[in-house]
């Protein structure tokens, strides 16, 4: 089985959220990249599949030469290969179309993504990519299995799961469930100094454009201070959800 | 053309979303100058989207589609769009449009925007605004697509009465091969859900051990919310992982959110910072969760939240 997996190269969560240019690039001053949370769910899992099915694992990310120590970390993991597609990522049609070819081209099975990106949270990529090359798709991904062609995979539902069966090529828009976050591997120096060996191949992007185009960004409207209630005075806050937040 | 909102409904009933998108896209469709379809998909009663200002509805009633199905779904609005020679799209967040639409989007050829907080700032070009880094950031995208697929986010745009009466027709699309089959559901049918609810309560560490969410459940249902944990909670069985919302677990975007020994980790407050009220009850007033709400109690959750409960009953009987 060919696993391609898919790795966004996101902001810490923890990082300050800033604008540059007239509020319409992010800053990426003083900020820590990682590999996207809901993708790294998905790595780890592809590593089982590595190691109790003999699957060749290759990672993927859109985007700049900045994003290449995120692709190194992924091999430290323990993936086989990475591919770069040397592009801004537009949009997320654009960068579904550009992980359409690269699919085609390696004729994956399998494709792990993350259900979306902690930092545009578009949740898109997946399906799109799913469609472009006629794939079964299963979003919101907490389990999956494969045997030969046939996959069975548990979503995540409003209010429950579904478990579901289908076949290969599947694209699977994956989170925490498909491993536990107890199970997320931490780079170990043999894995660090085998990455530096492993082929990273930088590829040129299609010709595609994007559908839709980010203008400016703005920040929320600071926060009011909290206002405390006494333990003593609950009726208090009844009253003031009621009549001040008019939520109740 | 018009504008097709996709109104979802659940054993024949709408979703809340649904009358949130019917309302979303009648504000569309009065910038743009023209009318809202909206398809109905084995809906039993569809004459409430006239009040939310759907003009026409578009009724499949079609036993393949009785369960959801993300690809044979995706196939029947794009029919539905095509048909209707509809610019606009509009969904919901819920978990099975978040599901189908990239797929509608490729079919149609349609830009995508997700989490959609407003009505369009402009039609041309055409611009929405919506959340971005997990709500620390609102982003201006503008789509330069045909067709538009706007997903609205949940509890955003709220429900919108507009007075119409909705003509109604029967619609029988084509139907795909689903690829994908259902092997078994687990749903718990009498609980208010994360996505649908209006108010969530939520418990963490704090409450000590499982035997104490009885009164958890109990302020829930005086204030018919849905009930969730922090990570932790979560990942000490104490409750199930369908009920972790924060980051790596589900989203909440409630009207209220009510913290009970929470201590709001950045990664939790990311996952619900999204809703427009928040309360905290914490013992330790340091918790980075007074920065984040908008009222808090500093005290025991084992005296509050039972006296919140017996104040809120106290509260529902004078306002019945």
């Amino acid at each position: 089985m060919k696993i391609l997996v898919c790795i966004s190269h996101v902001p810490d969560t923890t990082s300050k959220i800033n604008f540059t240019e007239g509020d319409t690039k992010f800053d990426t001053n003083g900020v820590q990249f990682v590999i996207n949370p809901n993708d790294e769910f998905g790595l780890t899992r592809a590593m089982w599949f590595k190691e109790k099915q003999a699957a060749s694992v290759t990672v993927v990310n859109v985007g700049g030469p900045e994003t290449e120590p995120t692709l190194r970390k992924a091999l430290a993991i323990g993936a086989d290969g990475a591919i770069r597609v040397n592009a801004h990522p537009k949009d997320g049609t654009f960068v579904a179309k550009q992980l359409a070819k690269v699919m085609q081209d390696g004729g994956y099975d399998l494709v792990i993504a993350g259900r979306e990106s902690i930092d545009y949270n578009g949740g898109m990529v997946p399906g799109m990519l799913a469609a472009l090359t006629n794939s079964n798709f299963v979003n919101t991904c907490i389990n999956l299995e494969v045997d030969g062609t046939n996959a069975k995979a548990t979503r995540e539902i409003d209010g429950g799961k579904e478990t579901v069966s289908t076949n290969l090529p599947l694209v699977i828009g994956g989170q925490k469930g498909l491993v536990e976050e107890s199970e997320l591997r931490i780079p170990n120096m043999r894995g660090i100094m085998q990455a530096r060996q492993k082929p990273l191949n930088v590829i040129e992007p299609t010709g595609d454009n994007g559908a839709t185009n980010s203008v400016k960004f703005e920040k929320p409207a600071e926060k009011g201070a909290v206002k405390l209630v006494s333990v003593d005075n609950i009726d208090e806050l009844v009253s003031l959800l009621h009549n001040e937040a008019k939520v109740i | 053309m018009s504008v097709l909102v996709y109104t979802e409904s659940d054993n024949g009933q709408f979703k809340k979303v649904a009358l949130e998108v019917a309302s979303y896209a009648k504000a569309v469709a009065d910038a743009l100058g023209t009318s809202v379809t909206a398809l109905a998909i084995n809906a039993n009663d569809t004459s409430i989207l006239g009040n939310h200002g759907v003009d026409k509805v578009l009724n499949v009633s079609n036993e393949q589609l009785k369960s959801f199905n993300a690809k044979a779904y995706a196939d029947v609005i794009k029919q539905a769009a095509e048909k209707e020679e509809a610019k606009v799209v509009v969904v919901s967040s819920s978990a099975d449009s978040k599901y189908l639409a990239p797929l509608l989007a490729i079919s149609l050829n349609a830009g995508y925007a997700t989490n959609v907080v407003e009505a369009p700032a402009s039609t041309s070009p055409f611009t929405v605004k919506r959340t971005a880094f997990t709500n620390k950031a609102f982003e201006m995208t503008e789509m330069s697509t045909d067709v538009k697929l706007i997903g609205v986010s949940n509890n955003s745009f709220g429900l919108v009465e507009n007075s119409a009466s909705a003509s109604s027709e029967e619609f029988s699309p084509s139907i795909p091969d689903f690829k994908v089959t259902i092997e078994s559901v687990d749903k718990a049918t009498d609980k208010v859900t994360i996505a649908d609810a209006e108010i969530v309560v939520s418990g963490g560490r704090g409450l000590k051990g499982p035997e104490n969410w009885g009164m958890i459940e109990e302020l829930a249902d005086v204030l018919g919310a849905a009930t969730a944990c922090s990570k932790p909670v979560s990942d000490l069985g104490w409750r199930p992982h369908s009920e972790h919302v924060g980051q790596t677990g589900k989203p909440v975007a409630s009207n209220l959110y009510i913290a009970i020994g929470i201590s709001g980790a950045i990664q939790h407050l990311a996952g619900i910072n999204a809703s427009k009220v928040k309360v905290v009850i914490n013992t330790d007033p340091e918790a980075p969760f007074f920065k984040a709400a908008d009222y808090g109690v500093v005290g025991d959750a084992f005296e509050v939240v039972p006296t919140l409960i017996q104040k809120l009953k106290e509260f529902k009987a004078q306002n019945a």
